[in-house]
């Protein structure tokens, strides 16, 4: 069955918070990873590895340099779920 | 020492230990006579020879932001606390990022990380590791996360050298400063190896106490009874400056960081020479160095691990670097109190030296019941009252030897 974007959202915020500090209320959908949280490239590997145990998704490294903002996340994640 | 070249000041001090997580509660300890050594209780100790440790008294994780502390291995998370405690001391300078350099070590780096990262490796898959386990177990990373963290950019340097770490890295940021490459250099060691394999490997060269009944009286520097060290962990830090940059700030002064003196063993890996003559040339450079007599010489911070061959070498050494000074100079070996922190010892030890001739005290060597016959120092066992000679500054030595040969002495004088 497949998540619901507020559902993703809020894994998201978790993860997040867990890894980088960030409050899980900042992750909104339009915020990027770079320059609205300020989180670095090693960091996002930590939240990519975190977010495919979470919600059961593959994200290859060639994928993720695509993925910008939150949205980006959860998009990827929902259209994932719809082709598992 | 050269006319041309700066002379090097002390402004600032920091330290987490087996005795305190900062530098005075660290201090009131040493005076106390206090022994930071507990047993090792832990499932994994049963079967190692050595049960007893001088564990830190306060978790640098508890200290440091949750996000921070877990990108950090366990050295670094002391170097970063005791480096914070530091600068605050110092006054928090304002200094150009450019003239800001760091020169922090360890002698063994992050192998905590370094074997749970193996774990999950072998348990889990490359793709579990964290992104920041490199940062986590490379020697440097303390020294770079401090430079990160004050916005040093004249030079980050680490100097590994066994248990002169610390030592050698304070005498490397005097050299950043007297070369005039920084005006404050954030510099000491750091040291967290608590851990099986380490005890392990330093049981395997018969190099810990095993006295596993007596924790506080199993580090026993220069007594008949000594069996070897006990580990210990924490950082120790001291904020260098140029004496002119310090005096423009109005800064107050600990002690003034007044030289130092290296020599080297080539004689084995992991043995003091027999004959110390290396030890005597450290400390006599580092006398010369720093423009001192050795009459000025009131009180020496011991190396002094309680080591069988090594306490007997140093203090004999001692007796021939200082000659007919020696009977005016009072040693303390607080290692006896602290355990050994390794590439930490040198940098907690010199914070212990610059304190001593501050206060004017010489902390207590304990558990010296019955000393070496072989042993002909001053040696304090209770604190005692340390008075200069003459009408000269009172001057401090701080020894610190490591595995490979590595001889590093470093004298301070009175502010």
């Amino acid at each position: 069955m497949a998540m619901t974007e507020q559902e993703i959202l809020a894994g998201l915020g978790e993860i997040i918070d867990e890894i980088a500090g960030v409050p899980a209320d900042q992750v909104t959908p339009d915020k990027t990873f770079i320059d609205d949280l300020d989180i670095d490239s090693l960091s996002m590997v930590e939240i990519a590895v975190a977010a495919q145990d979470k919600f059961g998704v593959e994200i290859p490294d060639e994928e993720l340099k695509n993925l910008k903002t939150v949205q980006d996340v959860v998009v990827f994640v929902q259209r994932s779920g719809v082709s598992a | 020492m050269g006319t041309d070249q700066a002379t090097v000041v002390v402004t600032g001090l920091g330290a987490t230990t087996p005795l305190g997580g900062d530098v005075d509660s660290t201090w009131q300890a040493l005076l106390a006579g206090r022994s930071g050594v507990r047993p090792l209780t832990q499932e994994w100790a049963k079967e190692l020879p050595a049960r007893i440790v001088a564990a830190a008294v306060v978790d640098p994780a508890t200290v440091l932001d949750r996000v921070q502390a877990r990108r950090l291995d366990r050295c670094e998370q002391f170097a970063l606390v005791a480096a914070r405690e530091a600068w605050a001391d110092a006054g928090a300078p304002q200094v150009e990022p450019e003239r800001l350099g760091v020169a922090v070590s360890s002698g063994i780096g992050g192998v905590a990380s370094t074997l749970a990262a193996y774990d999950t490796l072998n348990t889990k898959g490359w793709q579990r590791l964290s992104p920041y386990t490199v940062p986590m177990l490379m020697p440097n990373g303390s020294a770079g996360w401090i430079s990160i963290e004050l916005g040093a950019r004249a030079g980050v340097h680490t100097t590994v050298s066994a248990c002169a770490s610390g030592a050698e890295s304070i005498a490397y940021a005097i050299e950043m400063i007297r070369s005039g490459r920084a005006d404050i250099v954030m510099a000491g060691g750091t040291e967290a190896a608590i851990i099986p394999l380490n005890i392990a490997a330093f049981a395997a060269m018969r190099a810990l106490s095993t006295r596993n009944d007596e924790p506080q009286r199993a580090s026993r520097p220069f007594d008949k009874g000594r069996d070897g060290f006990v580990l210990g962990e924490g950082a120790a830090m001291l904020v260098l400056e140029s004496a002119a940059h310090a005096s423009r700030r109005g800064a107050r002064v600990h002690a003034v960081a007044a030289g130092f003196g290296y020599s080297s063993d080539a004689h084995h890996i992991a043995q003091p020479a027999p004959d110390g003559k290396g030890l005597v040339r450290a400390m006599t450079q580092a006398l010369a160095d720093a423009g001192l007599s050795a009459e000025q010489v009131v009180h020496v911070n011991a190396h002094a691990t309680s080591t069988p061959a090594g306490d007997v070498v140093e203090a004999q050494a001692i007796a021939a670097a200082l000659g007919e000074a020696a009977s005016g100079a009072v040693v303390s070996a607080t290692k006896s109190m602290t355990g050994h922190l390794l590439g930490g010892a040198g940098a907690l030890e010199s914070v212990a030296a610059i304190l001593a001739l501050r206060e004017c005290v010489a902390p207590p060597t304990t558990n010296l019941d019955d000393l070496d016959d072989d042993i002909d120092i001053d040696i304090a066992t209770e604190p005692r009252p340390l008075r200069r000679r003459g009408s000269a500054p009172m001057a401090a030595l701080n020894n610190s030897f490591g595995f490979g040969g590595h001889n590093v002495a470093l004298a301070f004088a009175a502010a």
